[in-house]
């Protein structure tokens, strides 16, 4: 197995106990834990060059300005965009709202319509719905077939010109399953329409080349990738972050302002409206440091292993289902499983008392969940300091639960 | 902290086969709680005779605690007067440590002495996060009450 153990020591919050047991950290779809690297980049900002950006004329805030836009180009460089199709934000809720408050609100009326997934993220989805309050259009949703994968007939079948954009996540925070964001694009691109890609979950997970998958906007954050959180990412294509606008105003993103309107300033920076996170981005920048030295094809390789030893691991104890392609080729390492009628959040409280942190719920996705009939489900998900030792912490924790609750 | 103290038999047999798990055909008063952070949910109709519960229907899906306290509770608030419920609830929201009390309403050495089945719950104290799953169902009856006006 490919092997990153030597890792774990770079993840300071990982030496320590939980309940009396060593902590096994589980929950990297919700949050990644962070390496002193991108700990110390925080602290060392802090320390010798914290400024304003973009407004200070002395040396300090210049060179605060250097990182800030170095990091800008760091983070652009490893998705394989330009520097300036890279706005900075929160996060990829935020960047997700930019895109429909920014395009959708402009762009959409009655008649058109949006089409999303059912394993949209609640992010990828209420930004929709508020903006279809307002401009008419119709949302649609994309099923997912039995094996979980998305139904790319259905998909075929609800693509014609009516719909004008396209909202895929690029790896399910729920189900795992990665999705072919190219095929989907090229599909869509075809009546027209745009694609607006959630890639929360697959940037920090695998090589994510956003022209090679012809990506109109996509976004990620910082925190599920070793950053900090505070910390999010806008891509757009240079043409379309030129048409959009702001959703959000004030100091920073302006050219002029005058008493009854404004101008913006150049992209990406209209985007970036008040004081960016600038620590922030800098720590993310740092995370982004990090993970190339690994380099993201064994970042891939090493979630494939473990969650291919996990899913064996866990589909051998008796009443567990996994929801989530069985194939590791087609899914991340994010896995959602129940076990007979124990209740999710039973199983966290059993978990946590050996020190495995788990999520339980529904994920902020609840359109998914009711398509899977589970209102609640527990998630697993790796990261690259996860080790099979932490799978077997897993499995040993659900072992006692049927014990506990006298499953047959 | 023991996961025997919370999952005690008596909880699993609640989540297993909870009681007044039906709707009521004609209930004077209905509410419905939810806890979005986790997902439980918890319907709770009362059908009063003057002052008294005469019947109840506790339905729901969720994680055993809140399943288990929601049937529970069903039983020990059956055919009690508004007053005695209200004391009730009272004394159940002491012993989880979820309100305080002035007076001394609860024996302090036990609790959850007056509460019969109830003070099985008394375990959930120890695990903080779970506490507003005991909770739900309680606050879900006294809305249920409150409608019932």
């Amino acid at each position: 197995m490919t092997d990153l153990a030597h890792l774990r020591s770079d993840f300071p919050i990982l030496d320590q106990k939980m309940n009396g047991h060593p902590l096994v950290y589980l929950d990297s779809a919700a949050t990644s834990q962070k390496p002193a690297a991108v700990i110390d980049a925080v602290a060392d900002f802090y320390r010798t060059t914290n400024a304003n950006v973009h407004r200070g004329a002395y040396t300090l805030s210049n060179d605060a300005t250097d990182l800030y836009e170095g990091a800008r180009a760091g983070v652009a460089a490893f998705v394989n965009a330009a520097v300036g199709e890279i706005a900075f934000n929160r996060g990829t809720t935020s960047a997700l709202n930019q895109i429909a408050y920014g395009w959708g609100l402009y762009n959409l009326k009655p008649g058109d319509r949006i089409l999303l997934t059912l394993m949209e993220h609640h992010a990828n989805i209420v930004p929709w719905q508020l903006v279809s309050r307002h401009t008419g259009a119709e949302l649609v949703y994309v099923p997912h077939t039995g094996d979980y994968a998305l139904d790319l007939d259905a998909f075929a079948d609800l693509l014609d010109e009516r719909v004008k954009v396209v909202g895929i996540t690029a790896m399910s925070n729920v189900l795992g399953t990665i999705n072919p964001v190219r095929q989907i694009a090229d599909a869509a691109h075809e009546v027209g329409a745009l694609v607006v890609v959630d890639a929360a979950q697959a940037v920090p997970h695998m090589a994510v080349d956003v022209k090679a998958m012809d990506a109109d906007f996509l976004a990620f954050s910082g925190h599920k990738m070793l950053g900090p959180t505070g910390i999010g990412v806008l891509y757009g294509k240079a043409s379309l972050l030129e048409a959009m606008e702001p959703a959000e105003g004030g100091g920073e993103m302006i050219s002029d302002v005058q008493l009854e309107s404004s101008t913006w300033a150049s992209v990406p920076h209209k985007f970036e409206a008040g004081t960016p996170p600038i620590a922030e981005a800098i720590g993310l920048a740092a995370a982004v440091d990090y993970l190339q030295a690994i380099g993201m094809d064994v970042v891939r390789q090493h979630e494939v292993e473990i969650t291919a030893y996990a899913l064996d691991a866990l589909t051998a104890i008796d009443g567990l289902t996994v929801y989530g392609p069985p194939d590791t080729a087609n899914r991340g390492g994010a896995v959602s499983f129940t076990l007979a009628d124990i209740h999710p959040h039973d199983l966290a409280t059993i978990l946590d008392q050996r020190g495995v942190a788990i999520r339980a719920g529904h994920h902020c996705a609840r359109p998914l969940a009711r398509s899977l009939n589970q209102p609640a489900t527990a998630r697993a998900s790796f990261y690259l300091y996860n080790t099979p030792s932490d799978v077997d912490a897993l499995v040993d924790g659900l072992q006692e639960s049927r014990e506990i609750f006298g499953v047959a | 902290m023991s996961l025997n103290e919370l999952y005690r038999e008596v909880i699993l047999d609640h989540y297993r086969a909870p009681r007044h798990h039906d709707h009521l055909a004609d209930p004077s008063g209905t509410a419905e709680g939810k806890n979005p952070l986790c997902g439980d949910e918890v319907t709770i109709e009362i059908a009063l005779d003057g002052d008294v519960i005469s019947d109840i229907g506790a339905i729901g899906v969720g994680c055993s605690i809140s399943q288990a306290s929601a049937s529970m509770m069903s039983e020990a608030v059956s055919g009690k007067s508004r007053a005695e419920v209200e004391e009730l609830v009272r004394k159940f929201k002491v012993m989880m440590a979820i309100e305080d009390s002035d007076e001394e309403i609860v024996n302090p050495d036990r609790p959850g002495e007056a509460l019969g089945d109830l003070e099985a719950l008394q375990g959930v104290r120890k695990f903080p996060v779970r506490i507003k799953c005991a909770d739900l169902p309680w606050i879900t009856l006294q809305q249920a009450l409150e409608e019932a006006e």
